[in-house]
């Protein structure tokens, strides 16, 4: 399974195996890692699960779609690798994906 | 799910249930009506003597649908907005909440800032602050009434930082929220759509004195100088400066007004629950969540159909008037483990409807939970108990779900 590694705003590091087309929010989730809220769970419809995905990893996490776009642009601590991590999949690729999370979510 | 198959809403053909009537939620009896409508007819059409014809969407997936499309559902102030009821023509309020994209996007844009993470740690030890000065000074052994003491209080003392607005004036926040919200005619201070605007009126003019004071000083973090400073908000007219007045009061204190009454009521109710509390504060974590999900403070948000759609197989037209009811979302058993129950330790606690989903989503909504959690804490570690000793009286609206009377004693 696919490692990875979601740092919290304290810097405090998670490395957790998540099942391939698991979202990456899922993977918060089930391993009870503080940082994600996922209100809506799953649905793109809450921006509580948003992350900043590492640079490094930005070209294989696809692109967001006009929905996740517009709930993305509401969070005032967005930038511009803001993702929500509802919205990517994991796949053998993304093996060693680092994300990061906001101070709070909203 | 409990169905008195002798009760009316069990009873009457579909074709005559409106669930809408804000006598039932005056008097807490809607609930099998949307038992009832989220088995036999999830998407259901109705005619309201109050409201006119419109359509009900009462499951959490197909309220979902509904508010991830905002392409087919409009929430536009022209088009009536965001609540069952339609402002007469010519008095249309426009404010964020009830607009579409763009628009919308950019003047919310403007006002988030106040709830950003930073901000709301500001605000904590002022919360505190204002929950130990109000909760040391209530009575004990004596009745009183809550909402007057407690809730609205509270959530006032809030609205008029967040405006920096003149402190001792600050019950006017309340009085003009329930100006806007009150049904005319139905008893209560607004008797007709002519007295409401006349108080509209007297808020403009107050708010406009405090804008005029903000747009020539340099921008400060309340929410009338970011709207004078605000690139998508300083041209507004004065009707669109109105209307997002009355969304930010109406928003800003009546929500959690009453998910605060909630709350009280919930926990006599459930003195188990209460128990939990008291031995495990950290459960909060998941009550606060909880007591927003079981209260779902306003019932619903409305939408207006822009094209001919299809909704879990009903024809809903262009122009149709298309009502979510979060209140039966957040009992809706396919979602919600055991929904009729109020548990402080649920699991998903956090996954309710309240909140609304998608580009309306409450702005305030983590300054509401801040609240909620902080006046619960202090609750916890003053008072045994709060009972409540006599009916609780609720507002006679089938938008805004909550309470003018919650009459409670703490021992002595």
């Amino acid at each position: 399974m696919p490692l990875i590694t979601y740092i919290e705003h304290n810097g405090r590091e998670h490395k957790v195996e998540v099942p391939l087309g698991h979202s990456v929010m899922q993977g918060a989730v089930d391993n009870a890692i503080p940082g994600i809220d996922a209100d809506c769970g799953g649905e793109c419809a809450c921006a509580t699960c948003h992350v900043f995905v590492d640079p490094a990893w930005l070209g294989r996490t696809g692109t967001p779609d006009a929905q996740e776009k517009s709930m993305v642009s509401f969070a005032s601590t967005a930038q511009a690798n803001s993702r929500l991590a509802c919205q990517i999949q994991v796949t053998a690729a993304l093996d060693g994906l680092v994300v990061r999370m906001p101070e709070a979510q909203h | 799910m409990h169905v008195a198959t002798d009760h009316p809403a069990w009873t009457t053909p579909l074709a005559a249930l409106d669930p809408s009537h804000p006598g039932l939620f005056q008097a807490d009896e809607m609930w099998p009506y949307f038992a009832r409508l989220r088995r036999d007819a999830p998407v259901h059409f109705a005619e309201s003597p109050f409201f006119g014809p419109y359509w009900s969407v009462t499951t959490w997936k197909d309220i979902v649908q509904v508010e991830l499309n905002p392409q087919a559902f409009s929430s536009d102030s022209g088009f009536g907005g965001i609540s069952i009821r339609d402002r007469p023509k010519g008095l249309e309020l426009p404010m964020f909440i009830a607009m579409d994209p763009p628009k919308h996007d950019e003047q919310r844009k403007v006002v988030q800032p106040i709830v950003a993470p930073g901000n709301l740690a500001r605000l904590q030890d002022l919360i505190r602050a204002r929950v130990c000065h109000i909760l040391d000074g209530l009575p004990r052994g004596e009745t009183f009434n809550w909402v007057e003491h407690v809730s609205i209080e509270l959530t006032v003392q809030m609205l008029a930082t967040l405006f920096d607005f003149p402190f001792e004036d600050r019950r006017k926040l309340s009085y003009w929220s329930d100006s806007a919200t009150m049904i005319a005619g139905a008893g209560g201070h607004v008797d007709s759509e002519a007295t409401r605007e006349a108080i509209f009126a007297e808020c403009l003019a107050y708010f406009t004195a405090l804008w005029n004071q903000r747009v020539n000083a340099p921008p400060r973090p309340d929410l009338i100088s970011m709207l004078a400073h605000g690139e998508a908000t300083r041209g507004m007219t004065p009707r669109e400066f109105l209307g997002n007045l009355i969304l930010l009061i109406v928003g800003g204190n009546d929500t959690t007004r009453n998910s605060i009454s909630g709350g009280v009521l919930f926990l006599h109710e459930n003195p188990g629950e209460f128990a939990k509390l008291q031995a495990n504060p950290a459960l909060l974590d998941s009550a606060v969540p909880e007591i927003i999900r079981y209260q779902t403070p306003l019932a619903h948000m409305r939408r207006t159909a822009l094209v001919d759609t299809e909704l879990h197989g009903q024809r809903i037209r262009a122009g149709d008037k298309v009502v979510m009811w979060y209140i039966s979302g957040n009992r809706d058993e396919t979602a919600i483990e055991a929904p009729d129950r109020f548990l402080v330790d649920r699991k998903r606690a956090r996954q309710h409807l309240s909140f609304g989903f998608g580009i309306h989503r409450c702005v305030g909504n983590r300054l509401a939970e801040l609240q909620l959690r902080i006046l619960w804490e202090e609750i916890l570690r003053r008072f045994p108990r709060i009972e409540v000793v006599g009916e609780p009286k609720r507002v006679f609206s089938s938008f805004v779900h909550g309470y003018t009377d919650l009459p409670v004693r703490i021992p002595a």
